[in-house]
């Protein structure tokens, strides 16, 4: 059966058509990963038995869950109950966890089913995936070159159709920034929408849990499931439930799209401003205002960011320490003692008001901007990255180049504000470039119909990589 | 400022080769040195972002208990343990 | 030369809370196995969140307001970042630039002086793992349970106003006391509900400026062995002085077989505890009525009560203390008063009744004991005979009053009882004495 091309709503059509069962769908799927994975390496561990036992109970049973028998992959810095959770790292190259996270049992609550936890840069930290203890996962596009990171066994393991869709987190672009290099959706939700409890902390107040999917109506049905308070994560907004999928075919006419002046700096590679050109003039065929706004702030979200998040790093990861569980503190990788103790100094003693509390202030500002630019637009539109994925190796050695490949992510995560990235066309080497659509907090519902329209008309998420 | 790579991988309970702390030297240093362009904003009687939520006051009422784990999966992590308690080696100073 | 004493205390409360601070779990009891009131929240295991017990909250800022403190109406949380093995997340979740209360104060007398002790702070905090020393496969171990950890911990800092061992013992009962009165602590210190640990230095007197140094003493269990500490810390520290030299500031145990402070060789720098705000939790914010609210649900408190049952029932200061120790004992006087009344029987004589007798007040209703009083009064009084010899001596005196009651004025017998008491003042029994004068009257 082929399934390469399979949305989570064409599969939940073909069990309504019994054109194929759960049992078949998984198995499909598996097939592919074992065919596929060992040399992409999306996942570090898989859950085939369970997965095929699932399936059979799903098939005997009555569908009912809004993702009844779709197979999905996790990204390992969630915690699954009894399966193998390591964060990619060899701290907890061993770690079997007691329990279940929010999201974990929500999705399967909902009838989706897991085939396995996919690789990550160790302890989400890094943007080519180049940082895992596990090894590198390969960008299906182009395998020499990276799939984008943090979440880069996510991105790799949808663009590669080993499933229909993945979980992730973004505290810096980890979602959209793949996405972006894989030619899929990567949603990074409102901050305070969906649940943090059982996902491994990265930095606390910037941490967004998220997913990807082939396309935008798929993302906002997975929302649909995994957004709410639960009475464990306490930075959770008790809201009343939205249907997110409501407005996916409404029209984008007259709605006003701005675009960051900031942005769209000669940072730009000419393959994305090619690609970003061509993506604007899409919106405005479907009748968007495209207007120009400023963040006036963005040169420094990059360094708020990294007084910010390492200090929130260093104290999250505090707890490993061989004791209750995992390896001692001698098993962390580079990358992760660099953030312990970038963190550690900024937060010290005498340190603090010249760097946290400073930090803390200039992301006052930038929240402002994203305020002040949401009175003149209903939603901004901006590149994902300044170029297409980079080939493995070529900023390994240089953290701070690393750091500066955030630019254009990081920012919305210090506004706490939600974004989508959408396939937005290729490079002249067939690499994917993405789009981001930013909205106020909260706005999922526009994003996923400006999304959907604009995917709609574009069609790029139609395109396979070569395997 | 400099950061002492010495003093804070102490403070943040890691040891580190001869060799990793001469690269961390360069590596933290000339990160430092970036995000040190923050001093150059004004930031005079800006409010100190902690929670960009917005949110207060969330908590639970005392009235029930629950969720706790089974004695065997508290100390299910790791195979130190004697009589279900975590086994470290003795500590010179108590805390208490 | 003779030293001024300078001590500060930080005591730290477990509160009786059905669940734990940031968790569901129960708030163990030591009956409990090791590790099994835990969850990953208190385990700090990967991925775990806090969630906050309203409750907790609430009895801390009842302890603050009995305490007099200022209420912070714009608090939170922060993380106090250090390692330890019974500490599981690697920080503990405490207070420190808006501790809910500050600037309190709680009056003492000690040797009929009265003096204030200053209250620096009362904030919330949770509690760590507990710590056990064995010996496995011929290597010298520690154990840990982390049943404790995350239990809601209230800290209270004195200023270092209390200048000697009984200032410091009166200070402490008088604070259990009401943390009792509050209900929402045992306080008890052998469970280890109250743990203290004083900060001791001295200085020359006539010297307003506080020592350059001080040691604090961990490992105290008991009221008696503060006083003991500070005595034997006292004496150290003064031999130091005189000899020209300044105590180290330390960190020391209380050993209290040897009867002595012992240094623990911890770190001669100070903690850097790198403070900063618990971004997974949203600020706590309190309302000027939610305040209100919480103080009226505060009772009256020992020291109060004791100046008014004193005043009121015209009892010794003395008995109206040992009667406030426990509020369920003051209840009880307060009741058997009452009843008391109708039966004749003086709040003095319940007071030293109820002191003397040691009465279970728990399982004895208050009625019962004062029949018990009744009865005993009156086997120790008159006889039949005598009461009746002295009531006709009353009729003989006052035969006008007879008159006017056998002609309907039935209130003259108020005054016909006593004249009775008066002339018999071994009777007490009005009941008794009314009964036998209507008879006589008839």
């Amino acid at each position: 059966m082929d399934i390469t091309n399979l949305t989570i709503t064409e599969i939940i059509d073909g069990y309504k058509e019994k054109k194929f069962s759960v049992s078949e769908i998984v198995s499909s799927y598996l097939e592919r990963i074992e065919k596929l994975n060992p040399e992409l390496n999306a996942f570090i561990t898989l859950d085939a038995q369970n997965a095929k036992k699932k399936a059979k109970d799903l098939d005997s049973k009555t569908p009912n869950g809004a993702l009844y028998g779709i197979p999905l992959g996790i990204k390992d810095m969630f915690l699954t109950k009894g399966v193998r959770t390591t964060a990619s790292s060899n701290v907890l190259r061993d770690y079997i966890p007691p329990y279940s996270g929010t999201v974990v049992n929500v999705l399967e609550e909902a009838g989706a089913i897991s085939l396995g936890k996919l690789n990550c840069d160790a302890w989400a930290h890094g943007s080519s995936g180049e940082n895992s203890d596990f090894g590198n996962t390969l960008n299906p596009w182009n395998k020499e070159r990276v799939p984008g990171g943090s979440s880069s066994g996510s991105a790799a393991a949808v663009a590669a159709s080993l499933v229909p869709f993945s979980t992730g987190t973004d505290t810096g672009g980890s979602i959209r920034l793949p996405a972006s290099f894989t030619n899929t959706v990567g949603l990074k939700p409102t901050y305070g929408l969906v649940s943090r409890y059982g996902v491994i902390s990265m930095a606390s107040s910037l941490d967004s849990i998220g997913h990807f999917s082939k396309t935008v109506e798929d993302s906002a049905r997975i929302l649909n499931v995994t957004a709410g308070a639960d009475g464990y994560d306490s930075t959770l907004a008790k809201r009343d439930k939205e249907n997110y999928m409501e407005d996916l075919k409404k029209e984008i006419k007259g709605l006003r799209i701005g675009i960051p002046k900031e942005y769209v700096s000669d940072a730009l590679d000419k393959d994305t401003k090619q690609a970003f050109e061509k993506s604007i003039k899409a919106l405005e065929e479907l009748g968007a205002q495209i207007i120009e706004v400023s963040l006036p702030n963005t040169d420094h979200a990059i360094a708020t960011y990294y007084i910010l998040q390492p200090s929130e790093v260093s104290s999250n990861l505090a707890r490993y320490d061989g004791i209750r569980f995992g390896k001692d503190r001698s098993y962390f990788g580079k990358e992760a003692k660099r953030r312990i103790m970038l963190g550690t100094f900024t937060l010290s003693s005498g340190y603090y008001d010249a760097y946290y509390k400073k930090a803390m202030q200039v992301r006052t500002l930038i929240i402002k901007d994203f305020k002040d630019a949401f009175e003149k637009a209903d939603a901004l539109v901006a590149p994902v990255s300044p170029t297409p994925a980079w080939k493995f190796g070529e900023k390994a050695d240089d953290p701070l180049q690393m750091y500066l490949s955030d630019l254009l992510t990081v920012p919305i995560n210090l506004a706490g504000v939600p974004a989508i990235s959408v396939p937005a066309g290729f490079s002249e080497g067939k690499l994917p470039i993405g789009i981001q659509f930013i909205g106020p907090h909260f706005s999922e519902k526009l994003l996923f119909r400006i999304g959907s329209q604009f995917e709609s008309k574009t069609e790029h998420y139609k395109e396979l990589p070569n395997l | 400022m400099k950061i002492d790579v010495k003093k804070v991988s102490k403070l943040s309970n890691l040891t580190l080769t001869d060799k990793e702390e001469k690269e961390f030297d360069e590596q933290l240093n000339d990160i430092l040195h970036y995000i040190e362009q923050l001093n150059k904003i004004d930031t005079t009687a800006v409010e100190p972002t902690t929670q960009v939520t917005g949110l207060k006051n969330i908590t639970r009422s005392d009235e029930h208990i629950g969720g706790m784990l089974p004695p065997e999966e508290s100390t299910s992590g790791t195979e130190k343990k004697h009589n279900n308690m975590f086994v470290v080696d003795k500590l010179v100073e108590t805390n208490e | 030369m003779s030293y001024e004493t300078i001590v500060g205390l930080e005591i730290h409360v477990e509160l009786s809370t059905l669940g734990k601070m940031f968790c569901r779990c129960k708030n163990p009891t030591l009956a409990d196995k090791p590790n099994t009131t835990t969850c990953p929240t208190c385990l700090g295991l990967p991925g775990a969140l806090p969630y906050t017990n309203q409750q907790a909250i609430d009895s801390c800022v009842k302890i603050a307001l009995a305490l007099g403190c200022k209420i912070n109406k714009d608090s939170f949380f922060e993380r106090k970042n250090y390692f330890y093995p019974d500490l599981a997340k690697g920080f503990q979740t405490s207070q420190f630039l808006h501790p809910f209360g500050e600037h309190g104060k709680l009056e003492i007398e000690v040797n009929g002086t009265k003096k204030t002790i200053g209250i620096t702070r009362v904030h919330m905090e949770e509690d760590t793992g507990k710590l056990t020393h064995s010996r496995l496969d011929g290597k010298d171990v520690s154990l840990i349970d982390f049943n404790r950890s995350g239990v809601p911990l209230v800290e209270i800092v004195t200023e270092p106003d209390i200048r000697s061992g009984e200032e410091a013992k009166e200070f402490l009962t008088r604070l259990q006391r009401i943390i009792r009165y509050l209900n929402v602590s045992d306080a008890d210190m052998e469970k280890g509900h109250m743990r203290l640990e004083p900060n001791i230095s001295l200085r020359k007197p006539g010297e307003t400026k506080l020592p350059k140094y001080k040691v604090e003493v961990k490992n105290i269990n008991s009221f008696k062995f503060v006083d003991k500490a500070i005595k034997y810390e006292q004496k150290r520290h003064e031999q130091l002085l005189e000899e020209g030299e300044t105590p180290t500031q330390e960190t020391r145990g209380w050993n209290e077989f040897k009867n002595k402070t012992v240094s623990q060789r911890s770190k001669e720098e100070a903690h850097d505890y790198r403070y900063f705000p618990e971004p997974d939790i949203p600020p706590i914010e309190f309302t000027d009525s939610q305040i209100e609210i919480l103080q009226t649900q505060i009772p009256e408190l020992p020291d109060e009560r004791r100046k008014r049952l004193a005043k009121d029932y015209g009892i010794k200061n003395l008995d109206a203390e040992i009667l406030t120790r426990e509020k369920a004992q003051a209840d009880y006087f307060e009741d058997m008063v009452e009843i008391g009344k109708r039966h004749g029987i003086k709040a003095t004589k319940i007071a030293s009744y109820l002191i003397n007798k040691k009465v279970d007040v728990k399982d004895t209703p208050p009625a019962s004991v004062i029949k018990q009083i009744v009865e005993e009064e009156n086997i120790e009084t008159i006889d039949d005979s005598k009461l009746e010899q002295a009531i006709s001596e009353v009729f003989e005196q006052n035969i006008q009053a007879v008159k006017d009651y056998k002609s309907g004025k039935n209130q003259v017998i108020g005054f016909l009882i006593g004249m009775v008491k008066r002339a018999l003042p071994e009777a007490k029994d009005n009941d008794q004495i009314r009964k036998k004068l209507t008879e006589m009257l008839e």
